[in-house]
């Protein structure tokens, strides 16, 4: 079992998602013997090198084949495994996604998917390790369940939950080490269901990732100048918390997205693909990643030059408000 | 299954498969690919595999996966012939919203392994069905079919190098080298140089043979290497058991009318 202890706390957001990841599935197969965790070569990038001397027996490096990772999960899983895969996210999601739509969404087997470093987490490694398309995708997959979570600590209860879920998901794994987290400690995880993150009257913002955090920022500086803006945790981009979007989202004039992915067919495209057709809707701004390969460099500097800084989300926000 | 007259199986499902290619009208079938694997097929489930259609599900069950999906017709026949599908059930090959389309969809009832179709994905799920294995000490074989022509696609090799890394000699490969694929020849499309040296390579035992000989077959399907899994090349002829298309190419998918299925038969009658 997970602890959510200021010093565990402290240490995943020191390492940022993707090296916690090792260390909390550490904690996790404690409680699920089933489980067999596959790695494309990424084990020491994935903190899971002490998993695998800890559990040989539960750990299989396959190299750097993506696909036969997947196809190798899909057998393990159909014989009854419970099967969690991991690579980079680019690699995962998109070069080997015809395995996955085929081996692991069409054949409904118990395969979930740890996308590391997806956004722009890999900063200046560049545009092939940036993975801005994998929600829009996977998306596509029929059965396909998706998180994303906000923080360390909102990834280690995706993970306890996956632990026990059984049928195909994508766990997507965003932001760098250091990242601030927007959770403080141990909370209620309500998968599939939106989390209310700051209160507000004027606008909601919808978020999802470690983007999260420049959210809540953004509606630190809104409330400044006045604007009243909510902060959502959309940790389940599949299925949508269809409820959410028409209770509490109708009550607002504005309605704004917020992800490290590009604006076509991710959380933005998922809202108002929705929005659109259920009936009269508020205004929505979706804030992503425009349909470019953005200029590479730090994290911060690719943050910055997609837009994504949390005042630069405020000033588009803004602007809307005022244009509205 | 085992003791039922291989030779007999063989041929019935050959008239099996070119009758259903009839059925299926304009859809057609892959009948070129099936035919050459029949005997391949014959084999596995009529004297080498423990697979019962009373206990299709039975965790012990020897594992067959169709990789190259596109000859599901002649595994529809063989299952039918084992009484795995009623054969009623599969003359309802590729109709609408049938059970039974062109590439086969995972149904372990009817003793369908993986739903097929898109090439070279059935090795990593074999490999992945063989290291269950391993891990549960279970004493179930994993047999994958390939075609040579699916071996182009990269994901094989793969799967191969994975084989060999966890001594899976639980696992037996079969290759289907009929030597054409769907623009033609093999030679001419992409030849792989050495097919036997490639899986050597890989750390394979090979056994290569003569794909339409039953006994070789059989011979093959007994050789076991400790640590190693094995390859049997088979090599085999396209159109197999219907002289009239065997090795031509334009057969890897057709389809037939009455006039055709009718001679078909008698030429499979007469090959018997």
């Amino acid at each position: 079992m997970i602890e959510y202890i200021p010093e565990n706390i402290l240490r995943w957001t020191r390492l940022g998602m993707r090296k916690s990841f090792g260390g909390m599935m550490e904690d996790i197969v404690r409680d699920y013997e089933d489980i067999v965790i596959l790695a494309a070569d990424v084990a020491s990038s994935a903190g899971l090198s002490r998993f695998q001397s800890i559990f040989p027996h539960k750990f299989y490096n396959i190299g750097i084949a993506e696909q036969n990772m997947v196809g190798i999960a899909a057998g393990l899983a159909k014989e009854g495994n419970n099967v969690f895969i991991t690579s980079f996210a680019p690699f995962v999601a998109l070069r080997a996604y015809e395995a996955v739509r085929v081996l692991v969404g069409y054949m409904d087997l118990n395969v979930k998917i740890v996308a590391l470093a997806s956004g722009l987490s890999l900063g200046s490694q560049g545009n092939t390790h940036y993975c801005l398309n994998d929600l829009a995708i996977m998306r596509t997959i029929p059965g396909m369940l998706i998180l994303s979570p906000a923080d360390c600590i909102e990834a280690a209860k995706c993970l306890e939950f996956l632990a026990g879920y059984k049928g195909p998901a994508y766990l997507r794994l965003t932001g760098i080490d250091g990242t601030p987290g927007v959770y403080k400690g141990d909370y209620c995880f309500e998968p599939k269901k939106n989390a209310l993150l700051r209160e507000g009257t004027d606008v909601i913002i919808l978020g999802t990732g470690s983007i999260l955090n420049e959210c809540v920022r953004t509606s630190r500086a809104l409330k400044q100048d006045g604007i009243s803006a909510a902060v959502v945790d959309v940790h389940t981009v599949k299925p949508l918390d269809t409820d959410f979007l028409n209770q509490i989202c109708r009550k607002y004039q504005l309605v704004v997205t917020v992800e490290e992915h590009s604006v076509l067919g991710g959380l933005g495209g998922a809202v108002a693909e929705y929005m659109a057709t259920a009936g009269k809707h508020p205004h929505l701004l979706s804030i992503g990643i425009q349909d470019v390969f953005p200029k590479t460099g730090d994290y911060s500097y690719v943050l910055q030059q997609t837009g994504l800084s949390a005042l630069q989300i405020k000033e588009r926000i803004k602007q809307r408000l005022e244009t509205d | 299954m085992k003791g039922k007259d291989i030779r007999i199986l063989a041929t019935e499902v050959r008239k099996d498969i070119i009758q259903m290619t009839l059925q299926a009208g304009v859809n057609g079938g892959h009948i070129g690919g099936a035919l050459s694997s029949v005997d391949i097929l014959a084999v596995l489930y009529g004297a080498v595999m423990n697979v019962s259609a009373e206990y299709p599900d039975d965790t012990l069950r020897d594992r067959f996966i169709l990789s190259k999906g596109h000859i599901a017709l002649a595994h529809y026949a063989v299952l039918a012939e084992c009484g795995f599908i009623a054969r009623d059930d599969m003359l309802t090959f590729e109709k609408s919203g049938g059970e039974f389309p062109t590439h086969e969809e995972m149904n372990i009832r009817k003793g369908i392994e993986i739903s097929g179709g898109s090439l070279g994905y059935g090795m990593s799920i074999g490999v992945g069905c063989a290291l269950a294995a391993k891990r549960s000490d279970a004493e179930y074989r994993t047999y994958v079919l390939l075609g040579d022509g699916e071996c182009n696609e990269g994901s094989i090799w793969e799967a191969a190098m994975a084989a060999s890394k966890y001594n899976l000699d639980n696992l037996t490969v079969i290759v289907d080298v009929n030597g054409q694929q769907l623009d033609g020849y093999s030679a001419d499309v992409m030849p792989i140089y050495d097919i036997v040296q490639v899986f050597q390579g890989f750390g394979f035992h090979v056994v290569e043979i003569d794909g339409n000989d039953i006994a070789q077959l059989e011979g093959a399907f007994a050789v076991r290497c400790l640590g190693k899994p094995i390859a049997i090349v088979a090599h085999t002829i396209k159109g197999k058991g219907i002289p009239e298309i065997e090795g031509k190419t334009g057969w890897h998918h057709a389809s037939i009318n009455q006039e055709q299925y009718e001679s078909f038969v008698k030429q499979l009658e007469e090959a018997k």
